[in-house]
């Protein structure tokens, strides 16, 4: 009997301490219909990849006169499960009419929100379904990260170059080592266009990638930059989203190209540029289509040219000169097309060149490629989906 | 010399108990908004009503906090009887993830070769096997050898998280380390939803299992074994209780449970398997078991209580800018007086008798 009259007091101080908060804002449902928007993070800005869409959001929540906590919303930590669902659910009844997630994982759940809720506009990045799955209101997007990989690549083939002439290393020492995160589409067309834009400068070089099987372990990315520069990489890439590779490469004086954004500060010896997706275009633009009532495209891919695609400001100390000069040159000729980062005449495939691919565009499951991804002469990276979907090993780089 | 000591209190009423408690988290929440003013220059209250707002706010978002409560309820519960007995399971994650990986096994492979009620209950049964596999081989070697089972259990966690890691290299061979949520279209192997409420059935199970371990361990025979267990191996050793056997078999319940939390949290909410599907709930299961002092019944309050700083951490950080790490420094406060109050009820300070009285 105590018992039972103790919980019913704990549970009476639990439920005060509930009753205490005023009621659910009943006045302010449905006032003018005012635009409100929310972001669901799967982390938060203590990870640069977060960091990168909350940094990007609040810039173009903040252009479009929209009030944090009011108007804006982030919500993050947010798992790759159900409770995915439940935020993405939870910001609609908060009165948002676009909802956009930043993780891979959050798709199938952001889907099924969307299912739910017809009249909002959902959008996800890095996602592969929205073509296949025909509902109007869910949206993917990406960006051509391969242009700007290609151009971090240029810089680091003429750093390869440079130090090739100083006779720091020979010409067929030229290896570059890259941690990749997942053997995934995404890694696989970022390292291989880095790769051909430092082959572009340095014919010689030649390229091994260790993956972590994680998108954020420090421990693992450090280790794997130490283990490729132990094998005799003379450069050192990325593609996760930790400071691990940058900060062995700054320990070890050897140099760094990055990814996500600058690491100038903690690398100032070995940072020479990097690479980043800016999310604020797209953003802008969907707050844009959802303000006039205009519908968001099913796949968006960002460019280099709308500046969706950036390069952070160059190293001061670790790139070759005339860098920012090439950079530029090179990033012109693929603005205007003349020159296509996938072009096959550029690369071979266990020794042939490559005619004719079959890449698995619809993504339902089955891993088998479907779609003829090779036309005029080069691979058409995110043409029928926004994600990428270049998973070839080409000859020159070396899975470790 | 100190001018007190600490003695132990015999026996204090219920209600001073509970006067103490409520006294603590109300001295808690002060510290709290102390520390919110003078961090952030922000109204606690303010802070407060959001949390509340982020738990309550709508009949979503107790829904969440029911279904969230209800997950993290059942690893306390699974826990519990093997803490009782003083084994120390904290495999409680690597248990429920195995669970979890049977059942989207069976989604995965059986679809529809059989017809949903028998397939999520073969689904219940693989899963809560699975689990108890993973708790049993803790205990056996713990029963046989003598083996320490908190570093067994524990190790066991990780071997649990890359055989996840194997077959989603297996299953999804794209290479991205994640698997699509499986029978999307069909809803083979989902929890059905009643009433239109996803989360009622799962709640409906965790409630009935709490007052099911609540019997268990009060008024069984074998709840009484594993109380002897726990106090003194010895003595049930001298009133004729099979150890051995007690410790196999508590920690095959123990597992039995993981494995249908694991069953609970791939059916009847993420309807897929990864290495993060269990959440770290394994861990913390451990807290709400020891703060409910193995009381199943307390233990609805104990996770009520984490649960819900979790979901008002998800609120402040969206309203009012404060991102988790701000919520984790609420909670830690508040932890601390909960166990602070559990002192002050246990033991008494009482002032030395005057000097040169006790000489």
């Amino acid at each position: 009997m105590k018992k039972i009259i103790a919980l019913v007091l704990a549970l009476v101080m639990v439920l005060g301490l509930a009753a205490c908060s005023k009621a659910p804002s009943a006045g302010g449902e449905k006032k003018e219909a005012e635009l409100k928007v929310g972001l669901i993070c799967l982390h938060d800005e203590n990870s640069t990849y977060d960091k990168n869409f909350i940094d990007a959001f609040k810039a173009a929540c903040e252009k479009a006169g929209l009030v944090y906590g009011e108007s804006y919303f982030i919500t993050t930590n947010i798992p790759e499960g159900a409770e995915c669902k439940e935020a993405a659910l939870d910001l609609v009844d908060q009165g948002c009419t676009w909802v956009m997630a930043d993780s891979f994982g959050h798709e199938p759940y952001i889907i099924e929100a969307a299912k739910e809720c017809p009249d909002v506009q959902f959008s996800h990045a890095t996602g592969t379904k929205a073509h296949t799955e025909g509902l109007k209101n869910f949206h993917d997007a990406f960006a051509n990260i391969y242009e700007g990989r290609f151009l971090a690549g240029v810089a680091a083939g003429l750093k390869l170059n440079e130090m090739i002439e100083a006779g720091d290393i020979k010409a067929e020492e030229a290896k570059i080592g890259y941690v990749g995160a997942w053997p995934y589409a995404e890694v696989k067309s970022g390292y291989t266009s880095f790769f051909l834009g430092a082959r572009s400068i340095c014919e010689s070089a030649t390229m091994d990638v260790v993956f972590t099987n994680s998108w954020y372990d420090e421990t693992a990315e450090k280790e794997g930059a130490q283990k490729l520069i132990a094998g005799g990489c003379v450069l050192i890439s990325q593609h996760a989203d930790s400071y691990g590779a940058p900060s062995a490469c700054e320990e070890a004086g050897v140099p760094n190209v990055s990814y996500n954004g600058s690491t100038e500060a903690q690398c100032p010896n070995t940072f020479i540029v990097s690479s980043r997706i800016n999310w604020e275009p797209y953003m802008s633009h969907c707050i844009d289509c959802v303000k006039n009532g205009e519908e968001i495209e099913t796949d968006f891919v960002g460019t280099i040219d709308d500046g969706s695609v950036v390069l952070t400001d160059f190293g001061k100390k670790a790139p070759a000169a005339g860098t920012a000069e090439k950079v530029a040159e090179i990033k012109a000729a693929i603005v205007d097309g003349s020159l296509k980062i996938f072009d096959t005449t550029t690369f071979t495939v266990k020794g042939k060149a490559l005619e004719t691919y079959k890449a698995d565009v619809d993504d339902m499951g089955d891993y088998v490629g479907e779609t003829e991804v090779v036309k005029d002469g080069a691979f058409l990276e995110s043409t029928y989906r926004s994600a990428p979907y270049f998973d070839i090993d080409i000859d020159g780089i070396t899975l470790k | 010399m100190l001018g007190f000591h600490v003695v132990k209190r015999k026996n204090m009423d219920w209600w001073k108990a509970w006067l103490i408690r409520g006294a603590s988290i109300i001295l808690g929440a002060a510290v709290c908004a102390v520390v919110i003013v003078f961090l952030t220059g922000k109204d606690p209250l303010d802070v407060f009503e959001t949390m509340v707002d982020g738990a309550f706010g709508t009949e979503r978002r107790i829904w969440a906090l029911l279904q969230g409560i209800a997950m993290l309820l059942c690893i306390s519960l699974a826990v519990t009887p093997a803490f009782k007995m003083k084994f120390w399971n904290i495999g409680a994650e690597g248990q429920a993830l195995m669970g979890g990986l049977a059942s989207a096994a069976c989604m995965m492979f059986i679809k529809d070769a059989l017809p949903n009620w028998l397939l999520i209950f073969v689904m219940v049964v693989t899963s809560m096997l699975a689990g108890a596999i993973w708790g049993v081989i803790p205990a056996f070697f713990k029963a046989r050898w003598g083996t320490n089972e908190t570093l067994f259990t524990l190790m066991m966690n990780y071997i649990a998280m890359q055989i996840v890691s194997v077959f989603i290299s297996i299953f999804a061979t794209g290479g991205s380390g994640k698997i699509d949520v499986l029978n999307a279209s069909t809803k083979l192997g989902w929890m059905p939803s009643v009433g239109g409420q996803a989360y009622l059935l799962n709640v409906v199970i965790v409630l009935v299992l709490t007052v099911i371990m609540y019997v268990y361990l009060k008024y069984s025979k074998q709840g009484y074994e594993i109380s002897v267990v726990g106090e003194s191996e010895n003595t049930a050793k001298y009133i004729g209780i099979n150890v051995k056997k007690v410790i196999i078999r508590t920690m095959l319940i123990s597992g039995l449970l993981c494995g249908l939390a694991g069953f609970l949290l791939v059916s009847g909410a993420d309807h897929t398997i990864a290495r993060e599907t269990v959440g770290g709930r394994g861990f913390t299961a451990i807290m709400v078991s020891w703060l409910a002092k193995f009381n199943p019944i307390f233990m609805v309050l104990t996770s009520f209580l984490l649960v819900f700083f979790e979901k008002g951490a998800i609120q402040i950080s969206q309203i009012c800018g404060l991102n988790a790490s701000f919520s984790d420094i609420i909670v830690g406060i508040i932890i601390f007086f909960i166990i602070g109050s559990e002192f002050f009820i246990n033991y008494e300070i009482k002032k030395n008798a005057k000097e040169g009285g006790s000489k």
